[in-house]
């Protein structure tokens, strides 16, 4: 046990040396680290946001809100298609396809119609491109027959989560350039689960500018007003003809609208927020793509003197009562409102063909920046709504580490006094192993770059303590053999013999606690977990490995045959 | 050259532990009794972790002492229901919790908004988190599922390595650390949050330690004095192992002593958690799982083994 061969040696002081040289770049600023000559690793402990300040929030998307966008295209595919079905020069006479528990329903009014009318819509069903249900239902749609004439028409559970994760594959997209439009902020953006996304940023100190828009949607549409809006605006009848809608407007009552849109958002390439030249209101500015302007300068040209609305449809959004409370239904659920609204309406006074044009309405400053980050950065399939937020101020997690800092230095210091008391100068061999030990652990902690959190800190203070637990089993042994009459070498032998296996058992049952707590804990608590088990590891290595090497070469540096053993 | 250590535990205890077994393990049965009672009363003071809400951590900008009857007036007019507002730690820092809003998602993070409205430009937010109804209830979930996981893991480990006597010991002196915990978070009203549970982790992976450290000596010794009572066995073996036991414990106790005072006020409840673990932990490892050991009795006969094929022996 006291032997230890070249090559042990050398791979025992390697792990020091290196854990050692890992560890170093903590000690310099960030500057002096980065400056480190490049053979030398310079990374330093990655901190947490708990401790250099920052936010965490969770965004979960409205997977119902997405599912009722899908169900409307849905529906507007079967509308199209039994638009487009005659029979015997005819139209097919049937209902109003309706959006009922997730399905889309149309009655037939004639029986005989049921089964052309099957198959024109069974025109709409394609094979989904990607499908991780492979080989059962990869269609993007079911239809059947119900009772009465009906045909169902509802999307198959693979469409869903198909829809779902391209949705969220794009809002990832999406976030980071809403989060960090210039690139500079470094935020951590990642899918969490089907429908879930983190949102990491370092440093900042106002979370809410960030909170404001990171879960919009916002999609931008230019639509025609349709003439027949103003003789129905006075009419008893308000129902929209085939073709058209009523949308709300900021500025008066509703107005009538072709459903179509001559541009939308998708085809801008680019949103300023800027002022008027000759009124100075806040605006925002835009250029379109080329397929964009091509379209919005053909449908000018044609409708030179006539209105045309700027739509900006922000998705669902909870109602709210005067007080800025949220409204809730029966159920107690937050009760939703469509948020789409005309911001304006100007006259086509020349044609645009450009394709720059802009958007005034009554808009502050603020709100044009925003809505020039949220056109620039793409629209999401369905609104995000933060599920979770954890933010820190920089002033905070400076406290924190400092207050880390002072607890493990005085913990470190008593702990270390007290073995030094308790078993003189083979407590000094522990002391030793335990402060290389902390050097381990830093070291480590910087070569994997796993997070430092609070509770991280709190882990490395907890393992000042625990980790000498297996130089005091051990010694507690020794000083029992010794007892039992053996001779010092021997005494040492069996003590490290002994304590082997009681060391290896009671730290696999911590490093058993600390697997599961990094699995199931989240963010800083699995910050806790990292390093706890680190510590672990690395305190086995240094009490256990580390000084029996030293005590081995402080016996070979006993002159005499009898040595008296100093414990 | 003779530089001796200190022995601050008489080097040959003969302490009959074993003797006050039955007061012992009445009193843990009825501070068990106790924690679950008061857990069922009571009940845990749950931080925003799982029951949802929002917490602020604000500093006054120009460093006065905080107004708390100023604020509390502000923000009870708010219409949030219950707004618990304390000092933190110093008196310029306030803690502001508010209970999880009826509405879903947005209307904790509506909330938290008009808290901040009302506070205007005098503080700087040291802290802020929201968590929403979604999120409390699965870290409930995964705070329980942690903790049984943790104690299951364990089991099946102790199991391995030890006969099954030693398993349901061990696991009874760490379901009663864990148990007592809870109890005392209860008693206290002290806030149970996520750090909580990782301080019941590790108190499970302490408490094993000791007990595993007491075990593996009476295993040692049941081979060695194959015609000792039972009783006499362990404890000498808690005797020969009680200057370890203590040591630990203080060295241990010495690094969370010093969190706990200088570790900042964000941790305390955690290191109090610990603290409070580390000392029941060492006292079940002596006056709980041993006596279970007794009671249960184990199997003297370890000759076999090895030629058996049974795995469970280690070296």
């Amino acid at each position: 046990m006291l032997y230890f061969s070249n090559w042990k040696t050398f791979s025992i002081l390697a792990v020091i040396i290196v854990g050692i040289i890992c560890a170093a770049p903590n000690v310099f600023t960030k500057k002096q680290a980065e400056s480190l000559p490049t053979w030398l690793p310079h990374k330093q402990i990655n901190l947490g946001l708990d401790l250099q300040g920052g936010s965490h929030l969770v965004l979960k998307m409205n997977t119902d809100e997405l599912l009722q966008t899908q169900l409307k295209s849905i529906r507007d595919g079967v509308n199209q298609n039994l638009r487009e079905l005659r029979i015997d020069g005819k139209i097919v006479k049937r209902s109003r396809p309706k959006i009922i528990n997730g399905q889309i329903q149309v009655r037939i009014s004639k029986p005989e119609h049921v089964a052309p009318a099957l198959t024109k819509l069974r025109e709409l069903i394609q094979p989904l491109e990607f499908s991780i249900l492979a080989g059962t239902s990869n269609n993007n749609i079911e239809i059947t027959q119900g009772e009465n004439n009906t045909i169902i028409i509802q999307p198959t559970q693979a469409a869903i989560v198909d829809r779902l994760r391209g949705a969220m594959g794009s809002a990832v997209e999406v976030m980071r350039r809403r989060v960090d439009p210039n690139g500079t902020t470094e935020p951590i953006i990642q899918q969490q689960g089907k429908d879930r996304i983190i949102v990491q940023v370092p440093g900042v100190d106002d979370p809410a500018e960030l909170k404001r828009i990171l879960g919009k949607t916002a999609r931008l549409t230019f639509q025609l007003v349709d003439p027949r809006g103003a003789q129905l605006q006075g009419g008893s009848s308000r129902r929209a003809p085939p073709g058209t809608e009523w949308v709300p407007s900021e500025q008066g009552p509703p107005e009538l609208l072709k459903a179509k849109a001559i541009v939308s958002g998708e085809e801008l390439e680019q949103a300023n927020a800027t002022n008027d030249q000759q009124t100075n209101e806040p605006v925002v500015s835009f250029r379109f793509n080329s397929t964009g302007s091509r379209n919005f300068g053909r449908v000018t040209q044609e409708n030179v003197g006539r209105p045309f609305a700027i739509v900006l449809d922000n998705g669902f959004v909870s109602e709210t009562d005067e007080n800025g409370n949220v409204v809730l239904d029966k159920d107690g659920k937050p009760k939703l409102r469509r948020d789409r609204r005309i911001i304006s309406a100007p006259v086509i006074q020349e044609p645009i063909l450009g394709g720059v044009g802009q958007i005034s309405g009554s808009f502050t400053p603020q709100q044009t920046q925003d809505l020039a980050l949220l056109l620039n950065s793409g629209s999401l399939a369905a609104s995000m709504e933060i599920i979770e937020e954890r933010s820190v101020g920089p002033s905070l997690g400076e406290d924190s580490i400092v207050a880390g800092q002072i607890a493990g230095i005085i913990g470190l210091v008593a702990v270390i006094a007290f073995i030094l008391f308790t078993y003189g100068l083979f407590g000094l061999f522990a002391n030793v192993a335990l402060i290389v030990n902390i050097a381990l652990i830093v070291g480590l902690l910087s070569l994997t770059q796993a997070t430092l959190t609070l509770p991280g800190i709190a882990g490395i203070v907890l393992t000042i303590g625990m980790a000498v637990d297996a130089n005091v089993l051990i010694y507690e042994r020794i000083r029992e053999e010794i007892r039992a009459g053996k001779s010092t070498i021997s005494a040492i032998e069996t003590g490290y013999n002994r304590a082997s296996s009681t060391i290896l058992d009671a730290n696999i049952t911590t490093l058993i606690a600390a697997i599961v707590l990094y699995f199931l804990g989240s963010g800083p608590i699995s910050g806790f977990a990292v390093t706890l088990a680190f510590g672990i590891m690395t305190s086995v290595f240094t009490s256990f490995v580390f000084t029996r090497f030293i005590i081995s070469f402080w016996l070979r540096m006993q002159r005499t045959r009898t040595i008296e053993i100093p414990i | 050259m003779t530089w001796k250590g200190f022995h601050l535990i008489a080097s040959e205890t003969k302490l009959t532990f074993l003797t006050y077994r039955k007061i012992c393990l009445a009193l843990s049965i009825a501070m068990v009794v106790l924690s679950i009672g008061l857990f069922s009363s009571v009940g845990l003071n749950f931080g925003i972790d799982f029951r949802g809400g929002t917490l602020i951590e604000v500093q006054t900008k120009d460093g006065q002492d905080a107004n708390l009857p100023t604020l509390r007036n502000t923000l009870s007019n708010l219409g949030l229901g219950d707004v618990q507002i304390q000092l933190f730690g110093r008196p310029d820092d306030v803690l502001i919790r508010l209970e999880q809003q009826p509405g879903g998602e947005k209307a904790q993070q509506n909330a938290l908004a008009k808290v901040q409205q009302a506070l205007g430009d005098d503080f700087t937010y040291r802290r802020t988190e929201v968590v929403g109804p979604t999120v409390s209830e699965e870290l409930k979930e995964q705070g329980t599922i942690a903790v049984l996981a943790a104690i299951f893991a364990v089991l099946v480990y102790i199991w391995l390595r030890f006969e099954w006597q030693f398993s349901l010991g061990a696991v009874a002196a760490l379901v009663h650390d864990v148990i007592l915990t809870i109890g005392i978070f209860s008693l206290l009203q002290l806030e149970f949050n996520l750090s909580i549970i990782a301080a019941l982790l590790t108190i499970v992976g302490y408490s094993l330690n000791d007990t595993v450290v007491v075990y593996d000596r009476v295993r040692e010794n049941l081979r060695k004095y194959k015609k000792m009572d039972l009783q006499d066995l362990l404890d000498l073996s808690i005797n020969d192992t009680l200057s370890r036991t203590i040591l630990t414990s203080l060295t241990t106790l010495l690094a969370l002593l010093s969190l706990y005072l200088f570790g900042g006020e964000i941790i305390r409840g955690f290191t109090f958690a610990m603290i409070w673990g580390v000392i029941i932990g060492t006292y079940s490892s002596i006056f709980v799982a041993a006596p279970i050991l007794l009671m249960l009795g184990v199997k003297r006969d370890w000759s076999g083994l090895g030629t058996a094929g049974k795995a469970k022996e280690p070296v």
